[in-house]
């Protein structure tokens, strides 16, 4: 491994110039003695260089989406295309301070109106708050708003958020967070939601329903009309967890499939990079009569001149970009100190912009091809538990043949690592005893799944050969199977300076 | 372009792999009338050409802060990114990369994630820092949260000094919980230490106190922190002491510890971060040893591999929303983990004497402009209290004229803020203005004299019809 930065740090060293001061004040005239810190700082001392070296050799022991195939379901560890960046790294973007005026800002506003515009289209509802960061957060927004919509009609006592038990982790945490009460339902045999379990919790207390769709197995909920017409029977609402909407761009539209809120994932499908586990993008899509209890401010347009009669024929007298914050007495508040994660947001609207309508289709229509082409391949040996129906844009393979013989999912995983693939999403969902959840995503080619094909089935070759390598793989990446027990039972976390 | 790689002959070899004839055969499940008939209704697409004119055409209505003098801050401040930070930030290994849940193939994120909490702790003196949040806001709603799971304890004692909208999203996170929050006033610029008292009982889980605060004040934190001993003599909990700070204040500033804080947090975007108009920003938070299984986020460990060998994983992970579900200490999943990266690789090239440097050469900058300020007949300090690097001016004419007279000639005087009077129906009008290293002499000497000239032109006191823009803005 690397050594940390601190044992590179040397005494008197420096990474960094900065001004001498131009003004004459000493810091213990001005501020309390009582006020300044009692032990200087130890942070390491180190060049530039010795922090390039040390980083870039950081980098070295990372996967990322340039160096390999990353097949995570519900992940969507798409090609985050290089033009983004680019553009995005303009100063005119980078220093642009929340707090200046409109009228330096109207490019910026622009783009994030015309993002609010394509996301509200692609989901088919009225109007989409930018705010929320991530995922998690754009469900906790979402039920900020059901939750405000009952209020608003004096239901308090509607306070129950019933999901199946395929959901996603944050489903349930976010409900809590909004000071919810959750009901978790059984999928059925088919690994839909079960009609008849929803129908005997549902209740006047019911808020609303939760759906990832298609659902955590990469199937297309087919029953979705009737679960929304059981739910809005008691006046509950429909939340759509947007993680799989890479399968139904410009093929459904949630709000007419009878979603009334949803969230995206801008980090998923409209290709912002993850980060290495953000920021990501979590924008919240609502129907009309929910708007009002959105986030404010909404960025909105107006026709009037920017100022009146003085800027003469200028063009900017068409009108001009601002923040409207006219629903701050119904809205749910702000959820972030400004406007979201504005730098991640860019990206989705260049992403939208060259891909156009028909882009935006053919990427659900690839990623669709590709996950079933994979299934296809790989079913006689990995078992696939729902394969009734053809998968979306993922699926879901069981490791249990395999377990059989004394290897599990995990060790699966870890020696995909050995062959430069990154892992699937393992034991998830909850229903598939020993899950591996498979996303290929829309860019990549026949040739890397194929690849990705041969190395599963490899795999399941040595199950049979030569055990031994799957049970201790990885071998040939940069630290070996790491001891997570031990991270938590001599917990360190943090070198002390 | 939609960067897929399939050629038409690909898609159709895998088609009959499949056994199907047409795509449309794949989704055939879906009743027929959920299907779009149309594309969506979205702008023709642009080529990379295109959008590049699009983009920067767009940009040219846009003024940045290098175009401007900027005094900007409430929050989000424009200290120096040295280049460095660009160049490692940039990198696909990181900028693409999956949260580290594959330890074997992540340790170069968990390493970073590691070296970024060690930092942290000592930056605040703290003995755990998980690897981020949001933002500064919603680090501070979760520290209340992180409280209340602690103490099992429901009403939160907040200072009316602390920034505003952090105040609006701590409300925001703490509403369906059924945590109360309590607003402890303000007396002279800082938290009044009376009504701290009258307002804690029983029920009280944690006080909060911003340093610098939002007019850029620093509270008396050790006074408070008696404060909530005595509050606390003969009840069986000592209320949590959680303070949000400015990263940079503590290179120079007391460490949180000293003054005997339990959960710290902050706004992050100050270290190696640029402003990109509010986001991505991140929180930092960090905290005492015996909370760390209250703690929400991501944490990172270290310990060995199978051989042995130093490696790092993410460790405490049965708090999180992936094991724990709706019994989880946050539904935080994704965080702003790239922004944390970059704070990490600024605090390591500025090092101890140079993030000292920034603390103090801003510090002095502030001070030397409320000074040259104040000496404008008119421009008073709102407060005579030690301050940092932001500060609060009455002025003579309102904030909001002045801010709209300096910007025609290229300034950002500041932010408007209004400060509840307790004699007064009305609150009063400040203007808050920021102070960074990057100010030179001549950047502060050319915004006083811009100053002094708003207030000697005769029509800068004439509101006439010239609702434009610049007074349309919302401070939140």
């Amino acid at each position: 491994m690397e050594k940390l930065i601190f044992d590179k740090s040397v005494h008197n060293r420096k990474g960094y110039s900065l001004p001498k001061s131009e003004v004459d004040i000493n810091i213990n005239d001005i501020i309390d003695k009582k006020f300044l810190r009692k032990e200087e700082l130890k942070f390491p001392e180190v060049s530039e260089l010795d922090v390039m070296r040390h980083f870039i050799a950081l980098s070295h022991l990372n996967h990322f989406i340039e160096k390999g195939f990353y097949p995570l379901g519900s992940c969507t560890m798409k090609y985050n295309p290089k033009l983004h960046e680019s553009i995005v790294s303009s100063q005119l973007f980078s220093d642009i301070h929340p707090h200046q005026t409109l009228d330096t800002v109207q490019g910026i506003l622009e783009i994030m109106y015309e993002l609010q515009n394509d996301l509200t289209e692609i989901s088919g509802m009225a109007q989409t708050t930018l705010q929320p960061v991530a995922g998690a957060h754009g469900e906790f927004t979402g039920l900020k708003i059901i939750k405000a919509y009952h209020k608003a009609k004096g239901n308090h006592h509607k306070n129950v958020i019933i999901f199946p038990d395929s959901a996603h982790g944050t489903n349930p945490a976010s409900v809590t967070l909004a000071g919810m009460k959750v009901v978790e339902i059984s999928s059925d045999e088919k690994g839909m939601v079960d009609l008849e379990a929803l129908k005997k919790v549902v209740c006047e207390n019911t808020a609303g329903f939760m759906l990832t769709n298609p659902n955590t197995l990469g199937l297309f909920e087919t029953q979705i009309e009737e679960i929304s017409k059981i739910i809005h029977s008691v006046d509950g609402l429909m939340y759509m967890d947007g993680a799989n909407m890479n399968a139904l761009l410009g093929l459904v539209k949630p709000g007419h499939i009878g979603f009334d809120v949803m969230h995206y994932n801008l980090h998923k499908t409209l290709s912002t990079p993850h980060g290495g586990g953000g920021p990501g993008s979590g924008a919240v899509s609502v129907r009309e009569d929910l708007v009002k209890f959105l986030p404010y401010p909404l960025v909105d347009f107006n026709t009037a001149p920017l100022c009146k009669g003085d800027l003469g024929e200028d063009e900017d007298c068409a009108g001009y970009f601002f923040l409207n914050s006219d629903h701050k007495d119904t809205s749910i508040g702000k959820i972030h100190s400004f406007h979201g994660n504005f730098a991640i947001n860019v990206r989705a609207w260049i992403y939208i912009k060259t891909l156009g309508g028909k882009g935006l289709r053919e990427v659900s229509e690839n990623a669709i091809i590709n996950a079933n082409y994979i299934r296809k391949k790989l079913e006689n040996v990995y078992l696939v538990p729902h394969n009734h129906t053809y998968c979306m844009h993922e699926f879901v393979a069981s490791g249990n043949r395999q377990k059989e013989k004394g290897i599990k999912t995990l060790d699966i995983a870890k020696r995909l690592l050995d062959k430069g693939v990154h892992a699937p999403t393992i034991y998830f969902p909850l229903i598939v005893p020993e899950a591996i959840m498979i996303e290929p995503t829309e860019t990549e080619s026949k040739q890397t799944l194929d690849d990705f094909i041969n190395a599963m089935l490899e795999i399941n070759e040595e199950c049979n050969t030569n055990p031994d390598l799957v049970l201790n793989a990885p071998s040939n990446t940069p630290v070996k199977r790491v001891d997570d027990v031990k991270a938590v039972k001599d917990l360190n976390v943090r070198h002390i300076l | 372009m939609s960067y897929i790689a399939n050629t038409d002959k690909d898609r159709q070899e895998m088609l009959d792999i499949i056994g199907v004839k047409h795509f449309n055969d794949l989704i055939a499940n879906i009743p027929e009338k959920l299907l779009l008939k149309d594309f969506l209704k979205l702008d023709k697409p642009l080529s990379e050409i295109e959008i590049k004119k699009r983009v920067f055409s767009l940009l040219s209505k846009n003024k940045c802060l290098n175009k401007q003098n900027s005094f900007l801050g409430g929050g989000v401040y424009d200290h120096f990114v040295p280049v460095a930070v660009d160049h490692i930030v940039n990198r696909p290994e990181f900028v693409t990369a999956y949260t580290p849940y594959q330890a074997e193939v992540s340790q170069g994120t968990l390493q970073w994630i590691y070296e970024y909490q060690s930092l942290i702790c000592e930056l605040t003196g703290m003995e755990i820092s998980n690897a981020g949040m949001y933002d500064g806001a919603s680090a501070a709603a979760e520290a209340i949260l992180m409280a209340s799971r602690k103490n099992r304890l429901t009403k939160a004692l907040v200072s009316e000094t602390l920034n505003p909208v952090y105040i609006e999203v701590i409300k925001a996170y703490t509403e369906g919980v059924g945590i109360e929050i309590l607003t402890i006033p303000m007396k002279a610029g800082v938290t009044d230490l009376e009504k701290l008292r009258d307002l804690s009982d029983d029920k009280t889980s944690c006080v909060v106190i911003q340093t610098p605060n939002f007019y850029g004040i620093i509270e008396d934190c050790f006074q408070i922190d008696e404060c909530i001993t005595n509050i606390s003599e003969n009840k069986k909990q000592k209320p949590l002491f959680i303070t949000i700070n400015d990263p940079i204040s503590l290179a120079i500033l007391n460490a949180p510890n000293e003054y005997n804080a339990d959960i710290v947090v902050g706004e992050g975007q100050a270290l190696g971060n640029r402003p990109y108009y509010g986001g991505p920003l991140f929180g930092f938070m960090a905290s005492k040893m015996d909370l760390s299984r209250n703690m929400p986020g991501r944490i990172v460990g270290a310990t060995t591999d199978i051989e042995g060998n130093r490696a790092y994983s993410l460790t405490l992970q049965a708090r999180e929303q992936h094991i724990r579900r709706d019994k989880a200490t946050s539904n935080i999943c994704s965080n702003q983990a790239l922004c944390n990266l970059a704070a990490t690789v600024y605090m390591c090239l500025m090092g101890k004497n140079g993030l000292r440097e920034v603390a103090e050469l801003s510090t002095k900058n502030a001070h030397y402009l409320a000074k040259e300020i104040t000496n404008i007949k008119g421009f008073t300090l709102a407060f005579e209290k030690p301050f940092f690097k932001e500060f609060a001016i009455k002025t003579p004419t309102e904030p909001k004229i002045i801010i709209e007279e300096l910007h025609k000639k290229e300034f950002c005087a500041g932010i408007e803020i209004s400060v509840k009077s307790n004699d007064k129906a009305e609150s009063d009008k400040l203007l808050l203005i920021a102070v960074t290293e990057k100010k030179t002499k001549a950047d502060m000497d050319n915004f006083v004299n811009a100053l002094k000239n708003v207030i000697t032109t005769p029509n800068s006191q004439n509101k006439d019809s010239k609702e434009t823009l610049n007074v349309k803005k919302e401070i939140n």
